[in-house]
């Protein structure tokens, strides 16, 4: 959970390089020179001299409005590249038009892959952007991946095309292994920042596995963050104590599961100056009786950690070793520990600086009021379930939310998995915390009601809207009816994010939201009743979105068809099992804005309108 | 469990030749309801489920199916966890590991076949570890997935043709093809 990840997860400021639907100035690659006077190319250079001070996105795109010369000395400046949807626009488009790209941010799948919605080989291949990128950004420095495919030869690509490379992030990518990891830890001789966050290695027989800790570099290196917990294998232990130990700028260490609490101990006495630790599994290696583990003094020493993570197989009774730290803390992940409330209280307790925290719904209600009373300055809240069925027992309700809306007034983000849910909780929640700007509620039972009233959830979700000002991404679930579109449609004017799940009665429902929420840039809807006209009322607006996401609802072919037809620069996706007449009833729908035509890299289940 | 096994007629002859999850004689409108209460129901032996059927069918209700994708927890947690409560005490050196992949899932799996006693275990963790995974509902005349294997001999066949014990020996890995290749694949055998 960097901070910096949380820019990933939630909603950024609007779309990339193209956030207003403008023709492209100039037709992208003019240099510098072509055939611009002397006099006005003396005023490009101040101006790039000055928008190198620009660093928000959302200015430079206005900034690269104003006229051409702005637009060119924009795109001579630009460092960081983000593209928000890798199909939006063409790699060399992209790299014709910004020349100085240290940094890229590329995003691929759409959402609703993590729940393997999206079938695998759909596409977002990172290596066409690499391909154009590797001959023109010598001095790349910064990848960062999210949802995309990235293969062990695009990782030796990068290893071999950057001489300054420095950090590579991946969230939620595939297609790698280690054999990869190991030629970035050898080659990449400034590397920064490693983090593999939540990525599906490929899988890999036990011969096959490279110890690619082992690879990195003999010499001091300049690594700052190293986080692997999702690289499931088992690594050789000493090579990482020895490359922590050589590492004096390391900071954030996460490791995988198997790293027991002795060798972790070893790891903190090598980093007393890590700020951000994730603990792998939190066990003791020995077998058998408690073994005697000076845990303490090692958090002790390390008087910078500010957030902790892992957890995965923790033993409750070492927990009393972080306590020291706690105060400290501003961010803390217990959503892989299966904690009760008994064992949860002694530490919350002590967390009085907390702002984030992810925790497993083991807790119960009982953990969240303790929760609720010790961190009051919480801005950022994650309850998972641990048995994510619809039918489970469910151990937190509307009684934990109301408890936390009650003594987490400055909660800005929640994510919240139950069972059981009232209106009432949610209304608490919207008049308690006004600064909400994520409010993400998922009622596991399809279509649950008011646990008390039996009534549908609309009036929550609308309190939410109409009482949390700055509300910018929103999840709705349990029952709700048209009327709780209508009031997001309403008041729900900043929202940029909305996910809706078996919602709703009737086409209005979709209608009020695509006439309503003028904001809207990412729309997710899943098994609700929205028909062909429902997604004609959101042609005015289409172009405006990152994408909208449909599956399981009332659409046929003839509809998307219809859509497609309007909007030539609409990129209307349909993942099928082949057929294509138009009364067809379409299962999935991917539709986003793109300058470029339908890809050339779909596969044979996506057809393209 | 809902959904009765026995078919006297020929019916069950036709399905009994169509590729299927199951070995031959299994219903596969029964396999997948089966799929969802699988958590719920404790294994029983085929032939005391044929008997208790009759009498049930009235009774338990279905419990929901499960729908993919929902609740929308990423994959990554749900197998933290799954893999956790899996744990056996691994000081077995005769596990027969072998990799499991199903199109249209991005990830392989590993399964030790020793664990499991005879097919129909087989089946269920299949279905319990891919169930999230599953493109499509069924459709009895044309089943959507076929489960093969790769046997010593690198030939790819059917799983459920051989007894157990010969096929644990023989399986080297295990693929869950769509039923329209496996089908492809037998006609031209």
């Amino acid at each position: 959970m960097r901070e910096e990840a949380s820019e990933m997860s939630e909603d950024e400021e609007a779309g990339g390089a193209k956030e207003r639907w403008a023709p492209d100035l100039g037709g992208g690659g003019e240099g510098g020179g072509s055939a611009v006077p002397f006099s006005d190319r003396v005023l490009e250079i101040v101006l790039e001299n000055v928008l190198q001070f620009l660093t928000s996105r959302r200015d430079r795109n206005a900034a690269s409005l104003v006229c051409r010369s702005w637009y060119r000395a924009e795109a001579q400046t630009r460092r960081d590249l983000f593209i928000g949807n890798c199909y939006a626009v063409a790699p060399r488009r992209a790299t014709e038009r910004f020349r100085g790209v240290r940094s890229i941010v590329l995003k691929g799948k759409p959402r609703f892959a993590d729940f393997s919605l999206v079938p695998y080989g759909w596409g977002a291949h990172f290596s066409s952007w690499l391909f154009a990128m590797a001959p023109v950004y010598p001095w790349l420095e910064r990848i960062c991946l999210k949802r995309m495919t990235i293969a062990d030869d695009d990782l030796s690509r990068i290893a071999h095309s950057f001489p300054l490379f420095k950090d590579l992030t991946l969230i939620c990518c595939d297609g790698f292994s280690t054999v990869g990891l190991a030629i970035i830890a050898d080659k990449c001789r400034h590397l920064r920042v490693l983090d593999l966050i939540e990525d599906y290695l490929e899988d890999e027989d036990d011969d096959e596995v490279v110890d690619w800790i082992s690879r990195f570099p003999e010499t001091t290196t300049s690594l700052e963050s190293l986080v692997f917990d999702c690289v499931a294998g088992a690594f050789n232990f000493e090579a990482l104590e020895a490359l922590v130990a050589r590492s004096p700028g390391l900071r954030r260490l996460r490791v995988n599961h198997h790293v027991t609490l002795e060798q972790l101990r070893r790891l903190m006495a090598r980093a007393p100056q890590l700020t951000h630790l994730g603990t792998g599994a939190f066990r003791s290696g020995s077998v058998g009786a408690e073994a005697e583990l000076d845990l303490t003094s090692s958090f002790a020493a390390s008087k910078s950690l500010v957030c902790l993570s892992g957890f995965r197989e923790v033993e409750p009774e070492y927990l009393p070793a972080i306590y020291l730290v706690c105060a400290n803390l501003t961010s803390l992940n217990f959503s892989f520990a299966n904690l009760t409330a008994e064992e949860l209280k002694p530490v919350i307790q002590h967390c009085r600086n907390l702002r984030t925290f992810w925790v497993l719904d083991t807790v119960g209600d009982e953990g969240l009021l303790a929760v609720s009373q010790a961190c009051r300055d919480l801005r950022e809240l994650r309850v998972f379930p641990l048995d994510a069925t619809e039918d489970s027992e469910g151990s937190v309700s509307d009684i934990g939310l109301q408890a936390i809306s009650e003594g987490c007034r400055k909660l800005q983000s929640i994510l919240y998995f139950c069972q059981q849910m009232t209106n009432a909780a949610v209304i608490a929640m919207s008049k308690n915390c006004p600064d909400l700007v994520v409010f993400r509620l998922c009622i596991m039972g399809r279509h649950r009601p008011d646990r008390i009233t039996g009534e549908p959830m609309d009036e929550g979700f609308g309190a939410i809207v109409m009482n949390c000002k700055k509300l910018t991404r929103l999840s709705v679930s349990g029952l709700l009816t048209d009327k709780a579109l209508a009031y997001i449609g309403k008041y729900g004017k900043l929202v940029r994010t909305l996910s809706v799940a078996f919602a709703g009665n009737s086409d209005l429902g979709l209608r009020y939201v695509l006439e309503g929420c003028s904001g809207l840039q990412k729309l997710e809807i899943r098994d609700s009743p929205f028909s062909d006209s429902a997604l004609l009322c959101g042609v005015h607006h289409y172009y405006n979105m990152r994408f909208l996401w449909m599956n399981s609802c009332k659409l046929s072919m003839r509809g998307c068809k219809d859509v497609a037809e309007r909007l030539p620069n609409l990129i209307v996706e349909v993942i099928t099992d082949g057929t294509t007449n138009d009364a067809e009833e379409v299962e999935r729908l991917y539709m986003y804005r793109s300058l470029e035509g339908p890809r050339n890299d779909a596969p044979p289940f996506v057809k393209i309108l | 469990m809902k959904g009765a096994t026995c078919y006297k007629n020929d019916l069950e002859n036709l399905r009994a030749t169509e590729l299927t999850l199951r070995p031959p004689g299994i219903d596969v409108e029964e396999v997948i309801r089966s799929a969802s209460i699988a958590t719920k129901c404790k294994k029983r032996a085929l032939s005391e489920k044929k008997e208790t059927d009759e009498n049930e069918q009235a009774t338990e209700p279905v419990a929901k199916a499960q729908i993919v994708g929902w609740p929308p927890i990423r994959a990554y947690r749900m197998n933290s966890f799954r893999s956790r409560k899996s744990l056996v005490v691994d000081d077995n050196n005769g596990g027969i590991y072998v990799k499991v992949s199903m199109d249209g899932v991005p990830y392989l799996r590993k399964i030790d076949l020793k664990i499991y006693e005879g097919y129909e275990e087989l089946w269920r963790a299949l279905e319990d570890m891919f169930k999230c995974s599953s493109l499509v509902p069924v459709n009895y005349d044309e089943p959507k997935y076929a489960i093969t294997y790769e046997d010593k001999d690198g030939d790819w066949m059917l799983v459920g043709d051989v007894p157990w014990e010969m096929f644990i020996s023989s399986c080297k890995r295990m693929r869950i093809m769509k039923g329209c290749e496996a089908r492809g694949q037998s006609s031209s055998a």
